[in-house]
């Protein structure tokens, strides 16, 4: 029988389908489920009032991230250190007891692989195409990079997962972002994403899970893949997902979780169906063409407030919408510029390289290539945080830990860092910073701490010049000028 | 979850409106690891000034909370009505709530009752006059609230959440509930989608052989 055509979205929610009630919610069935320090506390203690277990610690794994400082763990005896927050201290042990009450796979903070959640699921291979992922943590989103349809939840629902696995949803409307052309000189993966939101807004995705589509997502690594899914919830998207390819297969063969034998040949038949069919019908289609995007940054504190690095700080009255304009005043209020400055004018005092966006090894390569033979601005404090231990061993064998800390840079532990204010990572109140993480709301980098968002790349131009710089200026065409 | 199926006791006569969930826990409570012992962060800010109701001997430890309109209105945490349950409220009788905590409520056992504002109004007289002596009961079996003397007043739950507050069923019960289902589904990934399932040791992970 003909059946019509589905969207890579339809055919993987279809295969996790438990049971649908007659409201149109279904029983989803959850593949993968990450655990951090900070969203799962109650969630374990939930199981321990109610004497439930977990159902399946094999389809779960834990990490801690968000509170752990970034500055050695161990001494030179090789001895733990103490963790100087005490919350962030007693979280951390919760965790680990949590873990070993419950016999859930526990990356600890000690071991080489331990990194940000959303770094380690892919690169363990515990993220796999067409499984559906969740996590506490927004950004859980990323994992849509390899196909899976990933979405973050809150306490509750990580208990729920955690004692059931499944959740109770609902269907979400499907939005295609197809990204076609050629990406110009000195632009990358973060430049499209911010392109992408800046275009949509950010809650043009509410209610929507995207799937993007085109050349340019098509010839990007997983690492830009990652970078541009791991956004889509700043576009108010639930989830943001790329058809699984070669590119794909390639990626994830032969890590520690990853199929083996027949259960890989098997595995990659059926990842090969998930993509779009053709003609698959999406509730909306956006076309972004890629020879029109140039680096970019954000201005204000909204991930939407998107300009190019050669724009001036926009004002508040060319914007249609009236409470746009009011959010600009506040927010050019907030980050301290004023409206017709040239962003290349802005001095920054702080760098962060970083996050679950850009902490990947191809993100340190990027940011390297910009650092190499140049020195960190006098008055800038500049800090590469690798995602996950084994992003920092590789950095570290290709030299680039060797580049970034030669030029000034603080080359650090991995974990969440200076992406939110929970660990010791801060931007002081009124100070500027260019970041590679993926939110520059007020207060997200600390009190009063001024972000703008932009790609490796551009914070270390911001870094060596010690202000928001075009990083095209400080590169050749075949490399580092 | 505990079955709820009446709540009988004192009850603090508070009656404030627009109660927000700082007000209920203060954010500096959130970088907590329980659910347990947050009712101690409980009404913080109220209980710091002399001669409030949640500290009156004539009241305190009552398993029933009598508010004003839009009790928990702000944020969405579910800290509120941890906090609450810890400090051993089972009923918050009050004109409206918020729809997030009102959520929050049932899915933790405790009751959100609406009465229109006169009988809020009879019910903190009844429990003055009385200096704390007298029980209110909320029945869920009837769906009324009454007092010793000849008070009845009846309200109204949505029946699928009145039926879980009864039986004690909470969200994750109910889906335990859907046991053959979830296991049925399992079953066809181990045979559809053997990669799924990992090891059952825990100590697959890892010391990083991995690449990046
Ligand atoms: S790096 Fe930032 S966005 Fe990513 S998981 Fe950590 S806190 Fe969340």
């Amino acid at each position: 029988m003909a059946s019509r055509p589905f969207t890579l979205y339809e055919k993987v929610w279809a295969a996790h389908v438990v049971e649908r009630r007659d409201d149109g919610t279904c029983l989803i069935y959850i593949d993968r489920h990450l655990v951090h320090e900070v969203t799962s506390p109650q969630a374990f203690e939930g199981l321990r009032v109610a004497g439930r277990r977990v159902r399946r610690p094999d389809l779960t794994l834990a990490v801690p991230d968000h509170n752990l400082p970034t500055t050695a763990r161990v001494d030179a005896a090789g001895d733990e250190l103490p963790i100087a927050d005490p919350d962030s201290a007693t979280q951390l042990a919760a965790l680990r007891r949590n873990v070993a009450e419950f016999g859930v796979p526990y990356i600890d903070a000690l071991a080489a692989a331990q990194g940000i959640v959303h770094v380690v699921g892919p690169e363990q291979g515990f993220t796999l195409p067409g499984t559906t992922v969740v996590c506490g943590d927004s950004h859980t989103s990323a994992h849509g990079a390899l196909g899976a349809l990933a979405f973050g939840i809150g306490t509750s629902e990580v208990e729920h997962v955690l004692a059931t696995q499944t959740l109770l949803l609902s269907p979400s409307k499907t939005m295609e972002v197809r990204v076609e052309g050629k990406l110009g000189f000195g632009v990358g993966p973060k430049d499209v994403i911010l392109a992408i939101i800046g275009r949509i807004g950010a809650a043009g995705g509410t209610g929507y899970v995207i799937e993007y589509t085109g050349n340019v997502i098509r010839e990007m690594s997983i690492e830009g893949r990652l970078t541009v899914a791991n956004m889509s919830i700043e576009a108010g998207a639930r989830a943001g997902m790329i058809a699984p390819d070669d590119t794909t297969f390639a990626y994830i063969k032969g890590r520690p979780m990853a199929p083996t034998g027949a259960d890989w040949d098997k595995a990659v038949a059926w990842w090969r169906s998930l993509a779009s069919d053709p003609g698959a019908v999406y509730d909306r289609t956006v076309v972004i063409d890629a020879n029109e995007i140039a680096p970019a940054l954000t201005w204000g504190t909204s991930p939407e407030d998107v300009v190019s690095i050669t724009d001036t700080v926009p004002a508040p009255d060319s914007f249609a919408d009236a409470s746009k304009r009011e959010a600009a005043r506040k927010s050019l209020d907030y980050m301290g510029l004023t409206p017709g400055t040239r962003l290349q004018d802005v001095p920054v005092q702080h760098v962060f390289i970083g996050s679950c966006t850009n902490s990947r090894i191809e993100d340190l390569r990027a940011a390297a290539a910009v650092a190499q033979g140049r020195r960190v601005a006098d008055g800038v404090r500049a800090m590469v945080v690798p995602g996950s231990g084994l992003v920092k061993r590789q950095a570290e064998a290709e030299g680039l830990d060797r580049i970034f800390t030669g030029a000034g840079f603080e080359w650090r532990e991995p974990g969440c860092s200076m992406c939110l204010a929970m660990n010791p990572d801060k931007v002081p109140p009124g100070e500027r910073c260019a970041s590679t993480s993926n939110r520059n709301f007020v207060g997200r980098q600390g009190p009063g701490a001024r972000t703008h968002l932009l790609s490796p790349a551009m914070a270390a131009a911001a870094a060596v010049t010690g202000r928001l710089a075009d990083v095209r200026e400080l590169m050749t065409e075949t490399g580092n000028a | 979850m505990q079955a709820v199926r009446q709540v009988s006791g004192r009850a603090y006569p508070w009656g404030a409106k627009n109660i927000d969930t700082d007000v209920i826990i203060p954010a500096h409570w959130l970088k907590t690891i329980t659910r347990a012992g947050l009712g101690r962060g409980a009404f913080e800010t109220v209980r710091a000034q002399p001669g409030n109701v949640f500290d009156d001997p004539a009241y305190a430890g009552s398993p029933i909370l009598i508010a004003g309109d839009n009790f928990g209105c702000g944020s969405s945490r579910e800290h509120a009505a941890w906090a609450l349950g810890d400090l051993g409220i089972r009923a918050v009788i009050a004109p409206s709530f918020s729809d997030i905590f009102s959520g929050n409520a049932f899915k933790n056992g405790i009751i959100p009752v609406v009465l229109p504002q006169d009988a809020i109004d009879r019910l903190i007289e009844v429990v003055k006059a009385s200096g704390g002596t007298e029980a209110i009961t909320v029945d869920l079996e009837t769906m009324t609230v009454t007092t010793p003397f000849q008070d009845r007043f009846v309200f109204a739950l949505d029946p699928f959440r009145r039926q879980c507050l009864m039986e004690g069923l909470d969200e994750i019960g109910l889906t335990l509930a859907r046991d053959t289902a979830i296991s049925k589904f399992e079953a066809m990934l181990d045979e559809h989608r053997p990669w799924i399932a990992g090891e059952t040791d825990a100590s697959i992970a890892v010391e990083g052989a991995g690449r990046t």
